[in-house]
């Protein structure tokens, strides 16, 4: 469904992401994990549009949208729960949803469904967004992005900040999505929990793919080379 | 008596600074572009009524109905065309292509329109006003002036809090990358805000010309007093404008019953203790909340 050919994204002389390569496929969840800085929320975010890649190009079932603007891939099937959630704070619970329908795109998610799927979240949609908690924040951040009826659903470090119970109620949401068809993109600094909800992982360093697997193939020792590089040379060299 | 008289007659001329100051709050407040060249647009518009008038013999102020849609239509192009273009370069930019619109604007109308000051032709309406007390009576260009203020300040509000793409233009105001990742097409909402401005530019330019003379300098003075109410008001509230322009008009009418060349200067002085003593603005509040 959403495919990624060697994807090349600088900033300045910096080169966050090089030569990345990845798929996901419809109803499969694919985690990118590695350490801070190594060009996981950069990969997310050239995805959705807010970057612009100096080489390589972004699929969605064949299509080539690397031209796009971000609300335009929005419109085709993609959505970002973007790192630090991103809410509007001067809008109302219900506003903040309903701006994630503004592209349009025709499918069965409403408020109503976002609130059934977040039942544990208080019946605030009338009040700012202030007044929410962090994993209240999180659901409505998630929400928003559901009202864009996504294909390929993209989630920037959902865990940050919150208390564990709450990165598993959070988390617990997925299966539900990816029954219905959707891909997920995933990237989290939690490695372990990453791979508990991942059928597939991969995992980059210095924006370079080190590792990819399925989650029974990580073994603590293949996963610290690829997080900070081989024993002998300093994560410098590697670049 | 007179007193009165000044307070009431400070309060009307809150309603001409709201219509000035509420387009220049919403390219701030949304865009976040100071339009320097704010009030030389409002003169624009008030040459081209002038010119709508003299060619067709419309009754003054019905060239609204076409100067207001053209201008609408002048602040979506200019939007997409020259403003965003130079936001993308830097903030700094897009005041220095709006001054040197302003520049431009003020001589292109010295060159075709010559330096006479104009006003519009309203008949009796001009003289004509509401006695309230042999001492004490309104101007009904006063009123018509005040009314539009307020009218226009209440479809806003309605439009920014109860429709689609009024809550768009609230959420690219807050964060603009987080509302194109919503899937909001930012650039055509920050044109449609821009064509909101500048149709209530065209009705202050307008509202100028009835109320008073104007000439191509007009516009820097007006720009002043624009800026003055929306920084009394509040950055960002658009009730606040209205607050603002009446406290600045108050300010000036009772400055002026002081000292007949006092006015200015009295509206002036308010404008810096609220700059020192309450530099957020009366209101402190966001668009439309």
């Amino acid at each position: 469904m959403l495919e990624i050919r060697n994807l090349t994204v600088r900033h300045g002389y910096l080169q966050a992401v090089s030569n990345v390569s990845l798929m996901v496929s419809a109803g499969e969840t694919v985690a990118i994990i590695g350490a801070n800085g190594a060009g996981k929320s950069t990969l997310l975010r050239s995805i959705i549009g807010l970057h612009r890649p100096s080489a390589g190009s972004i699929l969605l079932d064949g299509r080539d949208i690397t031209a796009l603007p971000p609300h335009a891939r929005v419109r085709e099937g993609i959505a970002l729960v973007p790192e630090g959630r991103r809410l509007f704070p001067s809008l109302s619970v219900e506003e903040n949803l309903l701006v994630g329908r503004s592209s349009g795109r025709p499918g069965s998610w409403s408020v109503e469904r976002v609130f059934q799927l977040f039942p544990w979240t208080g019946e605030r949609r009338r009040e700012p967004t202030v007044h929410l908690s962090g994993g209240e924040l999180q659901a409505v951040a998630i929400g928003r992005a559901l009202m864009a009826n996504p294909r390929v659903l993209l989630l920037d470090e959902l865990s940050l900040g919150l208390a564990p119970t709450m990165v598993r109620r959070i988390y617990g949401v997925l299966p539900e999505l990816v029954a219905g068809g959707m891909a997920v993109l995933l990237v989290e600094q939690d490695v372990a929990q990453a791979l508990r909800v991942a059928d597939r992982f991969q995992c980059l360093l210095e924006g370079r793919t080190t590792l990819e697997g399925t989650p029974p193939d990580a073994t603590p020792a293949t996963i610290e080379t690829a997080y900070f590089g081989p024993v002998g040379r300093g994560p410098g060299s590697a670049a | 008596m007179s007193w009165v008289n000044a307070v009431i007659q400070g309060i009307l001329l809150g309603g001409l600074y709201a219509l000035f100051a509420c387009g220049l709050s919403i390219l701030f407040g949304v865009i976040r572009v100071v339009n320097l060249a704010h009030g030389d647009f409002a003169v624009l518009a008030a040459y081209l009524a002038l010119f709508v008038v003299t060619t067709t013999h419309l009754p003054a102020l019905t060239s609204v109905v076409i100067v207001a849609p053209l201008f609408a239509v002048l602040g979506y192009a200019g939007q997409r065309l020259i403003i965003q273009k130079s936001l993308d370069v830097s903030p700094l930019t897009t005041l220095l292509v709006s001054f040197g619109l302003s520049v431009v604007i003020q001589n292109a109308l010295l060159v075709f329109a010559s330096a006479d000051s104009h006003s519009f032709d309203v008949g009796g309406l001009i003289s004509a006003s509401l006695r309230i007390t042999p001492e004490l009576s309104i101007a009904y260009v006063s009123l018509l002036i005040f009314g539009t203020a307020v009218v226009v300040l209440i479809g806003l509000q309605l439009f920014l809090s109860r429709t689609a793409m009024g809550r768009e233009i609230r959420a690219a105001a807050d964060d603009q990358e987080a509302a194109s990742i919503a899937g909001v097409d930012t650039h055509h909402v920050f044109g449609i805000a821009a064509a909101i401005a500048f149709a209530s530019v065209a009705l202050a330019g307008l509202a100028l010309g009835t109320y008073s003379s104007f000439d191509p300098s007009a516009g820097p003075p007006r720009l002043i007093f624009a800026f003055e109410a929306v920084i009394i008001g509040g950055l960002g509230s658009l009730w606040g404008t209205l607050l603002g322009g009446i406290v600045l008009g108050v300010a000036q009418t009772i400055g002026a019953q002081i000292d007949p060349s006092g006015g200015v200067l009295a509206g002036h002085l308010v404008f810096l203790a609220v700059l020192v003593f309450r530099p957020q603005g009366l209101i402190r509040a966001r668009l439309a909340t």
